[in-house]
């Protein structure tokens, strides 16, 4: 009886530490979309380059796609643009641009200049489309299905190894 | 002394000044003050750790302005807050709700305050239990006699 009551001091601590520890792996920005499995909120914008054009949700109703909400003053979209070009090139998916909040009309000739891994590229430029999908930071990418749910959420700049964990397995359960 | 009554003459003379300024900013102070209100109770998503209300961040500008726009439009304080968390799910609110994911988070002083009380019950418990030995005259006798002994 006595010595299990002298580990319990031990047991709380090493339960406590298990919990911090896990807390420290956690990443805060991560939060949890409530649009997971919900419609993807419809909107319709001007398309970067062409703004005679209009890009809409449904227009993609059919096909599994990405909404990649980005923009030229954000520093990792840059480090992603090479990664995304990659999936371009691959012929995964196709990849929507949303280009949240750029003032500065920055978004044509960037991607004139470096390539454009988009489909197409709509122009938010009061920012309201990235409130109405509950935007915090780019880069942010939706997964949608081919009703036009969404399907994940993915939060910071896409690279190998998290479109290998993450993005690729959702791309093929829902038969992209 | 006389250094601090001038100090809090001062201080109390000025307040009136710095509400006028306040006052002067918005537009509509009624509409501000509920702003700030609920802004307050809510968390900007860039800088995780500030209030909506508080936050110079781009976006959190940009949601005071679409909450102040729909405050002028006659939504309710729920209202708004039903348009965030629709947006940005419960992690916009400090209050979290009330639901079966928080209930462990909501009852947990209650389960602590719980687990306390059961210890307390059973260590008193004990302690009434431990009655002291039972020690005869001639046994304390001789104990005071080894003890004087010792000095």
């Amino acid at each position: 009886m006595g010595s299990i009551k002298r580990w319990i001091p031990l047991i709380i601590f090493v339960a406590l530490a298990g919990f911090f520890l896990k807390g420290l792996r956690l990443d805060p920005r991560e939060v949890p979309s409530p649009f997971i499995d919900k419609p993807a909120p419809a909107f319709s914008l001007p398309v970067v380059g062409d703004a005679a054009k209009q890009f809409s949700p449904a227009d993609m109703k059919g096909h599994v796609w990405l909404l990649n909400v980005w923009a030229p003053w954000c520093v990792s979209c840059r480090q992603e643009h090479d990664f995304l070009m990659q999936v371009r090139q691959s012929g995964a998916v196709p990849i929507v641009g949303l280009n949240w909040k750029d003032k500065d009309r920055q978004a044509g000739a960037l991607l004139e200049q470096a390539g454009s891994p988009y489909l197409a590229v709509a122009d938010d430029q009061s920012g309201m489309v990235g409130i109405d999908y509950g935007v915090t930071g780019t880069p942010e990418t939706y997964v949608i299905d081919k009703q036009g749910i969404v399907r994940f959420k993915f939060i910071g700049p896409m690279g190998p190894q998290s479109w290998h964990d993450k993005i690729e397995p959702k791309l093929k359960e829902l038969g992209a | 002394m006389k250094k601090a009554w001038l100090f809090a003459a001062l201080l109390a003379a000025s307040a009136p000044a710095l509400a006028e300024e306040a006052r002067a900013l918005a537009d509509d102070p009624a509409i501000e003050a509920r702003l700030v209100n609920l802004a307050s109770d809510l968390r900007c998503l860039v800088c995780q750790n500030e209030s909506l209300a508080g936050s110079r961040a781009d976006l959190a500008q940009d949601l005071r302005r679409e909450i102040r726009t729909q405050m002028k439009t006659g939504k309710s304080d729920q209202e708004v807050i039903k348009y965030l968390t629709d947006r940005y799910g419960d992690f916009v609110l400090y209050r979290p709700p009330f639901k079966p994911v928080t209930y462990l988070l909501w009852l947990a002083p209650l389960l602590f305050l719980a687990i306390g009380a059961t210890t307390w019950f059973f260590v008193l418990k004990r302690r009434r239990n431990n009655v002291q030995p039972e020690v005869d005259e001639q046994q304390l006798a001789a104990a005071a006699k080894l003890l004087e002994e010792d000095q």
